[in-house]
C-alpha cells in the first residue's frame, strides 16, 4: 500500500520536473529543510519507542486486557495504546491475535483507538508544530473519545 | 557545530540512556535497539515521499487556491477536503504535522487543519481496508462511523478553546518551520 505513495510522489515529481526544473529544485530544497528541522525530535521519538516496546511484555498485555478484565482492562488497554507507537500493518494482526487469545472487544477497541489517535511518545513532534496547549487537549480529548469508540464496538459486536 | 549539538541534545541524551540500559540489561537493551532500528527503517521508508509531496505542494499550489478551497469561508467543501486529504494519507501521525505546517502557511482554516489531523490519525483509507480484513466488518465499520463525527467534534472543541492570538502564533511558527 505504501508503494502507492511512492508511485504518486514519483508521478508528481516527474511532472513538476518537466514543467519547471528550478521550481522542482526549490520543492526538494523545501522538503529537505522541513525534514531537517524536525529530525532531532523524530530521532528522540524512535529511541523512546524502542525502549518502551522492549519494556512492555506481550504476555503481560494479553493477561491484563482479557475478556473478563472489565473496565480496568479497558483502562489498561487504552493506556498501552496511548503510549505505544505500532504501525497498522503490525497492530491489526496483533489485535486479531489478542482477540483470539481471549481479549475482549471493548478492550481491543480501546487499544486500537488510542493507538491511532493518542500519541504520548510523539508529543515532542506535535508540540513543535502546535504548541503545548493544543497538543495536550487534543491527546486528552482523543483519549476520552476512545472510550466511546470502545463501548460502541462492544455494543455492535454483541448485537451481530 | 555547538548549535547543532544543542538541537540534538535530547537525541544525544536518549542515546546515552539507551547505552546505559544496554549495559545494565543486555537482553532488554538489544530488544530496544532492534525495535529502534525497525522504527527507523519504517520512518526512512515513509517520510521521504511525504516531505517531497509537501515541498511540491508548497511551491506549486498558490496560497489563494488553498484559501479558496480550505480557508475561511470554504464551508462544507473545506471540511470534506480536509477529511479526504487526511484519509488518503499514508504513514504514522507524526508525518501529518509537517503537512499541517504547510497548510498553515497556505492559509488553511485552523478547524480544517484539525479535521485533517483527526482524519490522518484514524480514518486512513489504506488502514481501514486492512482493519476490515484483520478485525472484521462490525469492528472496522463501527469505528469508522463513530470516528467521523468524533473527529469533527474534537476539531471544533479544540478550535473553540484556542484564542485568535494563539492560532496566529502557531501560524507564524509554521512559517519558520517550513521555510
Amino acid at each position: 500500500m505504501n508503494w502507492l505513495l511512492y508511485l504518486v510522489t514519483i508521478i508528481f515529481l516527474a511532472y513538476s520536473y518537466i514543467m519547471d526544473k528550478s521550481k522542482t529544485k526549490k520543492s526538494l530544497m523545501k522538503a529537505w529543510k522541513a525534514f531537517e528541522k524536525i529530525l532531532p525530535e523524530l530521532l528522540v521519538v524512535i529511541i523512546m519507542v524502542g525502549l518502551l516496546m522492549a519494556i512492555l511484555d506481550p504476555d503481560l498485555i494479553i493477561k491484563v486486557i482479557g475478556d473478563d478484565s472489565g473496565w480496568l482492562g479497558v483502562v489498561l488497554a487504552s493506556i498501552v495504546g496511548a503510549v505505544t507507537l505500532i504501525p497498522g500493518f503490525i497492530a491489526f494482526p496483533t489485535a486479531d491475535l489478542l482477540l483470539q487469545g481471549g481479549a475482549g472487544y471493548m478492550q481491543i477497541g480501546a487499544f486500537v483507538s488510542t493507538l491511532m489517535m493518542v500519541g504520548i511518545v510523539t508529543i515532542p513532534v506535535e508540540v513543535k508544530y502546535f504548541g503545548g496547549k493544543i497538543t495536550v487537549y487534543r491527546n486528552l480529548m482523543a483519549y476520552a473519545f476512545s472510550y466511546i469508540v470502545a463501548y460502541a464496538i462492544s455494543l455492535v459486536v454483541s448485537l451481530v | 557545530m555547538i548549535k547543532t549539538a544543542m538541537r540534538y541534545r535530547w537525541f544525544i541524551l536518549s542515546m546515552m540512556v539507551m547505552g546505559l540500559v544496554t549495559i545494565a540489561d543486555r537482553g532488554l537493551g538489544s530488544r530496544a535497539i532492534d525495535t529502534t532500528i525497525m522504527t527507523l527503517g519504517e520512518m526512512l521508508f515513509i517520510i521521504p515521499p511525504i516531505f517531497v509531496l509537501l515541498g511540491l505542494l508548497d511551491t506549486w499550489v498558490p496560497k489563494d487556491t488553498m484559501v479558496k478551497y480550505m480557508g475561511e469561508g470554504s464551508g462544507l467543501k473545506g471540511i470534506l477536503l480536509a477529511f479526504f486529504i487526511g484519509s488518503a494519507a499514508a504513514g504514522p501521525l507524526y508525518g501529518a504535522f509537517p503537512v499541517a505546517a504547510v497548510f498553515m502557511r497556505k492559509g488553511v482554516k485552523f478547524s480544517n487543519i484539525l479535521i485533517f489531523i483527526g482524519a490522518w490519525s484514524t480514518t486512513k483509507i489504506p488502514m481501514f481496508l486492512f482493519e476490515l480484513s484483520a478485525l472484521g466488518a462490525p469492528f472496522a465499520i463501527t469505528r469508522l462511523l463513530v470516528n467521523i463525527p468524533g473527529i469533527i467534534i474534537i476539531a471544533y472543541l479544540l478550535n473553540a478553546i484556542v484564542s485568535r492570538e494563539e492560532v496566529e502564533t502557531m501560524y507564524l511558527n509554521a512559517e519558520r518551520l517550513s521555510d
